[in-house]
């Protein structure tokens, strides 16, 4: 037992030192070049190196095979046949264009063999034609030292099976944990820019309910007054989102976000087509391990004071929902964004010049439509829900003109 | 394309097609996942039309005929076993197969099976004679050159 001790405190010292080499390594390879959108062409370096090892790969198969004598891809196939580069089409007309040539010098007899060679051209065809072969996966010419692509190749010498076990070693793993710690980490930082965000405009956030917080698979519904309500909400959880594709500054954010997570963009003239958005909607929302959708049935920013009548289209797909109420104080600063008056820029100039944004988020408990209810009852439903709790009037009108 | 075909052809199966083809497993795989593709109808079988969807055979003067091979008598549709069987014969001898089974039955790619499969291409109405006739339409369609030198047949 105190002999592990020395040992114990060594291991200990060398994970330590080794997880933050790999972690440097990770920050100054990957994430610095990846901010400012630098590559260091390790990449293509890499794919350089994996190349040339599968080319050195096949070749030391084609010796082996043909030590053995065994039948391998021929060199200009892409099949199991040896087959002359020229179509029978071309052959024919050859054939005929030399025949009549020499027609009264030495007559080429006809002979009973002479059929052969149709019925070669035939049998190949039958086999494997240029046209019909397009329609399926496309055959690999040389092993990419992958398991699952070899069906051809089979055990050749002692190096090449050694090259593989180092490969399988490598992808299972160097690779794979890498490609997870990337993933994970994303979410992360993802979450850290939302936060970023709130702090430089001086938001002051008070989250009430945290329990009933959304799950993946469901649809989070909340009251519009602002583009700055997807980042209160975004800064405490992870949310795929729905809107209309924008032109200027936000279509330029928008199109860093669909980089990160999968959100569902749509454009202005699909947006009125309310099947296309409702399909897809569902499709996202069945996926389970997708994240949860973050929706403003209002369908426009409302000054906060009321909430407008919903929009039923979200409420029809049948999934669970989410309400959220969002409720801004005034005194310290008006968060409403008159989209018809200002645009994007005097209204971010007007939020970071105000005092500080206070706001109270509400997450309600989760409802789901009833079976006597239809969509536009449940809509109303949930709609009161939010207006009670953010101690907003409850509407009836519509906000936008149809 | 590998991991599609292996799954509807059972193991039992391609080692019976192995024994009597002598393809090997990858070969008959390959095979199986063209079989599949040629099969627009998705029934397992093959029928005339599934071949003459095939471009290069439609031009080729032959064409019908080998198609025709493939079908057993009075048949319209071939599955899987029969299409190989008909492959078969176009596989090269090997040297080392000549002395493997002296007893057991010819081998489908033998010289003289590959023979019986050419004539089975002029004779027709099989009655295992190639007539005159027969022989004057096969000319014709594989009529080369112009002027066909037909003396010998007089």
């Amino acid at each position: 037992m105190f002999l592990l001790l020395p040992f114990d405190s060594l291991i200990v010292n060398l994970l330590g030192i080794s997880l933050t080499v790999l972690f440097t390594l990770l920050l100054v390879f990957i994430i610095v070049p990846a901010i400012f959108g630098v590559s260091f062409g390790i990449r293509k370096l890499y794919m350089k190196t994996l190349l040339k090892i599968f080319a050195w790969a096949t070749l030391r198969m084609e010796r082996g095979a043909k030590e053995k004598n065994h039948q391998l891809y021929k060199p200009y196939t892409n099949g199991i046949i040896a087959k002359d580069p020229t179509s029978l089409e071309e052959e024919i007309k050859e054939i005929r264009r030399s025949g009549s040539s020499k027609a009264l010098d030495n007559t080429p007899e006809f002979e009973l063999s002479d059929i052969f060679y149709f019925c070669r051209k035939g049998m190949e065809t039958i086999m494997d034609d240029e046209v019909t072969k397009r329609f399926s996966a496309e055959e690999l010419e040389s092993w990419n030292l992958l398991s699952r692509t070899n069906y051809n190749f089979q055990y050749i010498s002692l190096r090449l099976t050694v090259l593989w076990g180092l490969g399988v070693l490598i992808r299972y793993c160097f690779l794979l944990p890498l490609r997870i710690a990337l993933e994970f980490l994303s979410k992360h930082v993802h979450l850290m820019c939302y936060r970023i965000c709130v702090r430089a405009l001086t938001a002051i956030i008070t989250y009430h309910d945290r329990k009933n917080r959304p799950r993946n698979g469901g649809i989070c519904v909340a009251n519009h007054t602002s583009p700055i309500d997807v980042i209160i909400l975004a800064s405490d959880g992870y949310y795929a989102m729905v809107g209309q594709v924008h032109g200027g500054l936000m279509g330029v954010i928008q199109r860093a976000m669909v980089k990160a997570c999968p959100h569902v963009w749509f454009e202005r003239s699909e947006v009125k087509d309310r099947h296309l958005v409702a399909k897809r909607l569902t499709e996202h929302v069945q996926d389970k391990s997708k994240l949860p959708i973050l929706i403003f049935p209002e369908g426009t920013c409302i000054n906060n004071t009321s909430v407008m009548m919903f929009k039923k289209g979200s409420f029809e797909i049948g999934a669970t929902v989410y309400p959220v109420a969002i409720k801004y104080d005034p005194q310290f600063g008006d968060a409403f964004w008159n989209s018809s008056k200002y645009g994007m820029v005097t209204y971010l100039l007007r939020m970071m010049t105000s005092w500080a944004i206070v706001c109270s988020v509400w997450y309600l408990p989760p409802m789901t439509r009833e079976k006597d209810e239809d969509a536009v009852q449940f809509a109303n439903r949930v709609k009161s829900a939010i207006a009670r709790q953010g101690g907003l009037v409850d509407l009836l009108w519509d906000g936008v003109d149809h | 394309m590998g991991s599609r075909a292996s799954t509807l052809l059972r193991d039992e199966e391609l080692e019976e097609i192995k024994k009597e083809t002598g393809f090997s497993h990858s070969q008959i795989t390959c095979l199986y996942s063209r079989f599949t593709s040629l099969d627009k109808g998705e029934n397992g079988t093959l029928s005339r039309e599934d071949f003459q969807r095939i471009p290069e055979l439609a031009i080729n003067p032959l064409g019908d005929r080998i198609i025709n091979a493939f079908f057993p008598e009075g048949e319209d549709q071939v599955n899987f076993r029969g299409f190989m069987r008909t492959l078969a014969h176009f596989r090269p001898i090997e040297d080392n197969e000549k002395s493997k089974d002296v007893n057991g039955p010819e081998p489908l790619n033998s010289r003289s099976n590959k023979l019986h499969f050419a004539f089975r291409l002029y004779d027709l109405d099989k009655d295992d004679k190639i007539s005159r006739d027969e022989l004057l339409q096969v000319l014709e369609k594989v009529d080369v050159e112009q002027k066909m030198s037909i003396q010998f047949l007089h």
